[in-house]
């Protein structure tokens, strides 16, 4: 084989497994991005019905419930503007607390209803996640009510 | 005092590390051996005030100084020495300080270990490694400086995160630093080449230890961050593809990329400009990853809104470095040429495809990493990108790469042959596809995943066993011993690394396979069956720690009424910030670990009500991290070869050397 043929083969190889890797990559991208949405959001019905999405926010004071001796919790999260009922089975992390922020993966039933799959908390108890942060810096905007939120603490 | 001390000892480290990255560049530019001479001294005075203000920081935290800020928002009077000591690396300044420090500390190993480099190519060496450290010096005293003061100071600080008491995260920070800074010398060594013009085989000997080292050292650091997630999170996962995980694993994969194309640069003098690029590539990834997890930006990328100058810093350094190398390889690279070449079926051309895999895997996933962070910077909307992405692109990538594993060592340089290949490896092809299709069956349940898995991980060992069988059938010598000793470290490092990979592979797969995880309720004295064995739950007691309260609890494990283990996971709550802990207990076994942790209490009265216990059966886990300290361990001991000693004792002659080990394998 000529030294330019081989060349060729190199690029033409090479080619394929990019257009191979990009083929995957974009099909995964399609089907596995995972949405955000405000409470606010969802009210609007902006949000897609049966297709997984994370909602996020405070959890509501006093809205915490759990079904007598199991693990099904229920509780509301609020933007401050809209809250959104959650119903989640499991156990719940370290860091989720009545008046905290939390940010929930799951999908939204028919009945309006939040079915969380996941409850995530990856932060420190000095701050909210960036997320649920934003959801009720967004809702005040939208309200430009001067409702008195407390400040979290940026983390160092 | 002390603190006055480090402050002045890093601003005196900067002056040192501008001369040490100016006067050597324009000593070897100019060909002045006086000015080159000077990059030996300046290395090591830099290391020496990095390590004095290192400590000094250290003493600070040690001596409860809340009159530091760093100290005050980082410790506790009530946190344990190990842990004020470690938490000298817990914050963002401390880190970047832990960086710098890593820095000088390679910088100074290459003035040690660098006898016999020509003295042009050691100056350009640490001259870039100068200057990448003034970045990083001028980063940490405009914006970052780990010695402000706090006035009035603290009355008490405010603790470490209790996620990071913990003795495998006083490790993993420094374990994944050496890894991440030591390819600031393959970094160094490839900019060198271009200034210079020069890259030979001579050229690949020299980057190749210290790169092997580096990669060594970074598998290590992801390994004990993987096992830190696994039992502090209380997860049971050991790989989440969060971006901090991807920021430290996207740097390695380059660097795989980077020592298997070395090793063809040496031995074969190809893949020159691949090499350099690789190099560059390596060390920019380990810039961003550190810029990634430091800058805040992946909790927020508006994070760069609030603290401009952090973010505005970091964004001219990573162009600075980036897009300069990058500029000064187009403009070089012709000049240091492509190299050898070679046919379509040879041991090149495999390794060439696994780097192009491992690339394109790392690219994907810097791509899943990175697409959020820039949708929500240009206010697009809040996307996360998880599990499912990665585990859909990689799998179907790094597949043919473990399968070319087992041929690429096999192929001869230059020029293969199929049918040859096909000759000697077929029975191991065979082996290993039978006992893929059969071992399923045995361990429960067969599934395509599991035994696709399983076949890589044995096709590489069977192919290892081959490979070394083949070796020592070809050795001249007599008796087994002499015949095994006729081959070279680095060559059973490889064996050994890549044995690694098979182990690592067979801990993904059956972990992924077989394990089982339940959630439940459980009362005081109730018994709950996960996966043939009985887990007790008998209540919980109140107790304390140095810095905290805890609820233990104890669950027995039985398997046929037989008494396993008993187990006591804990609730923790920290004093100073109120933050709760989960530390699960795990029994480890070879075969399998079984690992219990609290939820939280089901009722009000948590000492004698039911709780919420997580239970996990996680089999062959702990082979995801045996195989990676075995790939770490496979590097160390390929390093030690002769031929890497050998080119210090002829320094005198370093040509020969250079031919002796080109002809050497």
């Amino acid at each position: 084989m000529k030294p330019r043929t081989r060349r060729l083969g190199w690029i033409l190889g090479g080619l394929a497994v990019l257009g191979v890797a990009a083929a995957l990559i974009l099909n995964a991208f399609q089907s596995n991005l995972v949405f955000f949405f405000t409470p606010t959001q969802i009210a609007a019905r902006e949000a897609p019905q049966g297709r997984p999405f994370r909602v996020g926010g405070l959890v509501e004071a006093g809205s915490l419930k759990r079904e007598s001796n199991s693990l099904t919790v229920s509780f509301r999260v609020t933007d401050t503007r809209e809250t959104i009922p959650v119903s989640y089975t499991g156990l719940l992390p370290d860091l989720f607390k009545e008046g905290k922020g939390v940010v929930a993966q799951g999908t939204l039933g028919p009945d309006g209803v939040f079915r969380a799959s996941e409850v995530l908390a990856k932060h420190d108890e000095n701050y909210m996640p960036p997320a649920a942060a934003d959801a009720v810096k967004q809702a005040h905007e939208a309200t430009s009510t001067k409702t008195l939120v407390t400040e979290q603490g940026e983390r160092k | 005092m002390i603190p006055e001390l480090g402050h002045f000892a890093l601003i005196l480290a900067l002056l040192v590390a501008i001369v040490q990255g100016a006067l050597p560049l324009a000593g070897a530019a100019y060909g002045e051996p006086r000015l080159m001479a000077l990059s030996k001294p300046a290395a090591r005075a830099q290391f020496l005030l990095v390590v004095t203000a290192f400590a000094c920081l250290a003493a600070s935290f040690v001596a409860n100084d809340f009159s530091v800020q760093n100290v005050a928002t980082n410790s506790n009077s009530e946190l344990p020495l190990h842990y004020r000591l470690a938490a000298t690396w817990g914050s963002h300044e401390g880190s970047l300080l832990l960086w710098t420090l890593m820095l000088a500390g390679w910088t100074f190993a290459v003035t040690l270990f660098s006898r016999n480099l020509p003295s042009v190519l050691l100056a350009r060496v640490i001259a870039v490694m100068g200057w990448v450290s003034v970045g990083f010096l001028l980063f940490l005293l405009f914006t970052s400086n780990p010695f402000d003061r706090l006035l009035p100071p603290a009355p008490e600080g405010r603790d470490l995160n209790p996620l990071l008491q913990d003795p495998g995260m006083v490790i993993h920070p420094p374990m994944l630093y050496m890894g991440y800074v030591g390819f600031s010398v393959a970094f160094a060594f490839a900019i060198a080449a271009l200034l210079g013009g020069r890259l030979d085989a001579t050229w690949a000997r020299w980057s190749r230890p210290w790169t092997t080292v580096a990669w060594a050292f970074l598998t290590i650091g992801i390994a004990l961050g993987s096992g830190w997630a696994y039992y502090t999170l209380g997860w049971g996962g050991w790989w989440f593809w969060d971006p901090v995980e991807n920021a430290s694993f996207m740097p390695w994969l380059t660097g795989t990329a980077l020592i298997h194309s070395l090793a063809v640069t040496e031995k074969r003098g190809a893949f020159k400009s691949w090499t350099v690029l690789l190099a560059i590539l390596a060390f920019s990834l380990s810039l961003l990853g550190t810029f990634l997890v430091r800058s805040g930006v992946l909790t927020s990328v508006h994070a760069f809104a609030t603290d401009p100058a952090r973010g505005v810093f970091i964004l001219v350094f990573l162009v600075l470095v980036v897009g300069g190398s990058l500029l000064l390889f187009a403009w070089r690279a012709g000049k240091v040429g492509l190299g050898g070449i070679f046919g379509v079926v040879s041991r090149e051309s495999t390794l060439l495809a696994n780097n192009i895999l491992l690339i394109v895997a790392m690219a994907s996933v810097l791509l899943g990493t990175l697409y959020p962070l820039f949708l929500d910077a240009l206010n697009l909307g809040k996307i996360s990108v998880g599990p499912p992405y990665f585990d859909a692109v990689f799998y179907p990538l790094l597949a043919p790469a473990a399968f070319l594993m087992g041929i690429g060592p096999m192929a001869r340089w230059r020029n293969a042959s199929l049918p040859d290949l096909w000759t000697r490896l077929k029975w191991a092809l065979g082996i290993a596809v039978a006992a893929a299709v059969i071992l399923p069956f045995i361990l429960g349940r067969w599934s395509p995943l599991i035994a696709a898995g399983l076949f890589l991980a044995l096709w590489i060992v069977v192919s290892s066993v081959v490979n070394l069988r083949a070796r020592l059938a070809a050795s001249h010598r007599l008796g087994l011993v002499a015949k095994l000793g006729a081959n070279s470290a680095s060559y059973y490092g490889m064996l050994l690394a890549h044995l690694g990979v098979a182990v690592f592979i067979v801990g993904v797969t059956l972990v992924k396979g077989y394990e089982s995880e339940q959630d439940v309720p459980l009362d005081v004295g109730q018994t709950t069956e996960v996966g043939g064995y009985a887990f007790k739950f008998l209540g919980v007691v109140p107790g304390r720690g140095p810095n905290y309260r805890a609820l233990t609890g104890t669950v027995e494990v039985r398997k046929d009424g037989r008494l396993l283990e008993t187990l006591t996971p804990e609730k923790r709550i920290y004093n100073a910030s109120g933050q709760t802990m989960t530390i699960a207990a795990i029994d480890i076994g070879l075969l399998g670990d079984r690992y219990v942790s609290l939820g939280e209490p089901l009722v009000a009265d948590a000492i004698n009500g039911a709780w919420g216990v997580r239970i996990y059966l996680k089999p062959f886990i702990d082979w995801i991290w045996m195989g990676a300290f075995l790939m770490a361990l496979g590097g160390f001991i390929a390093v030690c070869d002769r031929r890497y000693r050998l080119a210090i004792r002829r320094r005198t002659a370093p040509s020969a050397a250079a031919g002796a080990g080109a002809s050497a394998d």
